[in-house]
């Protein structure tokens, strides 16, 4: 397994790029270390793809470099990276039986028959194929085509990185679960680097320790689900990571207060010298309806009530901005009007869609809802 | 216009595909068809559009017996799954479409397709062609084709399902809003029990072609009436377990019986199966009525705003819903709690015997 340089990376698809816009991938510059799992999230054209493709040699970026281990990678084919690769689609040979499908990455490299055995049985139990170890591939179901694929790409000890494309799109809702499970206990075990894309929040979050957040081409974070949730390094991962996702109110900041029109929400000593325009991002999770004005809080109207069973998604008006508070199942909610609570432990101060560091930031335990 | 569907079965080589069904849809109202890939929603649409004919039963309009009447006789809009507009024309002309067929003064086109276009926010794309715009747009252009007539039926055939999940919470939204104004019945097909209650409205539970349950969506889901139902109506699924009830208590394998609280103080003894929803199993005990369960922690799912927290007690797997993310480790031993007037109880055969009361809850 190998860490991963990405060096001052970028690719354009156009010959002569001018704009950043013409950018499929903008500069990139980041260390991926080793043994990490790592996931690509984004909207579709965001990029994800692009970088997957980098990494795995499908393209040659126009401009910096990859490294695995410190040796430049940039313009070796795939075959000649030590990689393995899981796609969308089930990539087997129809006509072997799943033995020889999953054996075949490790006789092609004159692994002796007996570590084949071992291996191939290891990750055959593994993904729970090894009841159909002896019959022909052609004849399983999809899902099963696609274990397959997974088991070719789990099957040697000695690659630099396991790339995945989407690899439980075109499996059933209920062994996609399954796969996730088993994917996360083979990482926890065998500590491989993992590089996996997708456009499945709920998959990404739950199979990486690291996840790559991406937008029009540029990285905007790399980190823990839980750092995507409770500080969203720039906007857009704020909106994307979440449903809903974070509110914003456009704002200017006076003595450590942040001013939407007559409004003053008090945020900290320590933005006591920011000043001019900046956006206030807060999580509908964390803003507090209550039915009677409490110190510290501003009367908002409640437009709408969405009943979500397990919780109420209550849209208020607060001047002319609109939010979104997320409401705890059988809590009661006014019927016109509420004043709203920004707890400032949750506030979040964002300039030109970047998070501004507070030093003193708290970083709170989060209780659950109840 | 009211809908009636009396005894509706449709039987397609020997296979039944729709059981029975019965059902009173009154105008201007919202109602959902929730049930999983082949439960019967796509064929029960259309059957209630004209596009098939019922093998037995009556479809009535208003009264009037329609279940001869072909769909072109009708007066019904659809939305499916995958965009459908035509390739060759502007969005324009695809929304405006309906209005020519059904010879509209120009004028009255003109202004109908721009006042549709705005509420779907594609007021800037009329003059784009439909493979120029992204899946969202192509969507909303097919939708817009849809409501720009004033049908007296509009069906939506899980219209937002191909598209990213922002996309769907935004015209989730939107779609309240646009059809709160409708005096049409409209019909929305959907697999996601989440859809269906940030939609609200009324909801039909199919499974396997039978109607299981219609009434209001909060009520059908607080109240469900079979655990087949519970089901259906919970995402993640509802969690079981076994209990006898004897001399006043509650009894769990060798648990120490626990005094009947809140809505369970009435069940005559026997035994039963408790349902109880993800997001009411805590892994930490929250009140003197908590049940406490042993568990394993199997797999941590996060949806980005929330964690699933999938647990093992006695072989058998659920789920414990919490708002926010939270990291425990897999094959971890930890305690799950619910508390008693949280739970739903079914007889063995499934039926419902007695559902959370919603003013049982404490308010914080």
């Amino acid at each position: 397994m190998a860490r991963i340089d990405l060096n001052n990376l970028a690719h354009s698809y156009l010959a002569k790029p001018k704009s950043d816009a013409d950018y499929a991938l903008r500069k990139t510059d980041h260390v991926w270390e080793d043994g990490r799992a790592y996931a690509l999230l984004g909207p579709s054209g965001c990029g994800k793809t692009t970088l997957l493709n980098i990494i795995s040699g499908l393209l040659q970026p126009s401009e910096g470099k990859v490294l695995f281990d410190g040796k430049d990678v940039s313009a070796l084919p795939p075959q000649e990276r030590n990689i393995a690769q899981v796609f969308q689609f089930p990539v087997i040979y129809d006509t072997m039986s799943v033995f020889d499908n999953l054996a075949f990455p490790l006789r092609n490299r004159k692994i002796p028959p007996a570590e084949v055995q071992t291996r191939v049985k290891e990750v055959a139990e593994m993904l729970e194929l090894v009841d159909v170890l002896d019959k022909r591939a052609a004849n399983l179901s999809a899902d099963a085509k696609q274990k397959i694929s997974l088991g070719r790409g789990l099957v040697r000890s000695d690659v630099a990185a396991i790339l995945f494309d989407e690899p439980l799109t075109v499996i059933d809702p209920h062994l996609k679960l399954m796969l996730r499970r088993k994917l996360k206990q083979i990482h926890a075990r065998f500590k491989l680097t993992m590089v996996y894309v997708t456009h499945d929040q709920l998959e990404a979050l739950t199979f990486a320790d690291q996840v790559v957040v991406m937008n029009e081409g540029r990285v905007l974070q790399i980190g823990t689900p839980q750092d995507l949730f409770e500080n969203p390094q720039h906007t857009f991962v704020g909106y994307f990571i979440g449903s809903p996702g974070m509110n914003f109110l456009p704002c200017t900041m006076q003595n450590g207060s942040a001013c939407l029109g007559e409004i003053r929400i008090p945020i900290g000593k320590e933005t006591e010298q920011l000043q001019g325009n900046f956006e206030l991002g807060i999580r509908p999770e964390f803003l507090v309806l209550h039915n009677n004005p409490l110190p510290e809080t501003y009367k908002v109207t409640v437009k709408e009530i969405e009943d979500l069973g397990n919780c109420q998604i209550v849209r208020v008006q607060l001047a002319e901005h609109t939010l979104k508070v997320k409401v705890p199942e059988g809590q009661e909610v006014p019927a016109e009007y509420g004043f709203l609570e920004f707890p400032p432990e949750w506030i979040r101060l964002y300039a030109d869609g970047n998070l501004i560091e507070r030093g003193v930031q708290k970083q709170p335990q989060l209780e659950p809802v109840q | 216009m009211a809908m009636t569907l009396e005894n509706v079965t449709k039987i397609v080589a020997k296979e039944c595909h729709i059981d029975n069904i019965s059902l009173q849809l009154e105008p201007g109202t919202f109602n959902i068809l929730l049930g999983r890939t082949l439960s019967g929603k796509t064929t029960l649409m259309r059957l209630m559009a004209g596009l098939e004919r019922p093998s037995q039963g009556r479809i009535l309009i208003d009264g009037q017996d329609m279940t001869r009447i072909p769909v072109r006789k009708r007066d019904v809009a659809m939305v499916y799954q995958q965009f459908i507009n035509y390739p060759s024309m502007t969005v324009y002309k695809n929304i405006a479409s309906p209005l020519r067929l059904a010879k509209v003064a120009g004028k009255e086109i003109d202004r109908r397709v721009r006042e549709v276009a705005e509420v779907l926010h594609i007021d800037a794309l009329l003059d784009r062609f439909p493979n120029e715009l992204s899946g969202g747009q192509q969507q909303r252009t097919a939708i817009a084709r849809a409501l720009v007539k004033d049908t007296e039926l509009l069906l939506l055939d899980e219209p937002l399902v191909n598209l990213d999940y922002k996309l769907r919470e935004e015209l989730r939204i939107e779609m309240r809003e646009i059809f709160k104004r409708r005096k049409s019945i409209v019909i929305y097909a959907t697999t996601e029990p989440l859809e269906a209650l940030a939609l609200g409205g009324n909801t039909a539970v199919l499974h396997e072609g039978h109607l299981e349950q219609f009434g209001s969506t909060i009520d059908v889901y607080q109240h469900p009436q079979s655990t087949r139902i519970a089901q259906a109506f919970s995402d993640p699924a509802m969690n079981f377990f076994n209990g006898t009830i004897d001399s006043g208590t509650l009894q769990l394998g060798n648990k120490e019986p626990m005094p009947l609280r809140h809505h369970l103080e009435e069940l005559p003894p026997g035994s039963y199966q408790f349902g109880m929803r993800p997001s009411h199993l805590h892994l930490q005990r929250k009140s003197d009525d908590d049940i406490e369960f042993q568990t394993t922690i199997d797999l941590i799912e996060i949806s980005g705003s929330e964690t699933f927290i999938h647990i093992i007690h006695n072989g058998h797997t659920w789920i414990s819903q919490q708002q926010g993310i939270h990291a425990y480790q897999m094959g971890q031993p930890i305690q799950a709690y619910v508390d008693l007037a949280q739970l739903y109880v079914f007889n063995l055969d499934g039926h419902r015997v007695a559902s959370p009361k919603n003013d049982s809850l404490e308010l914080t």
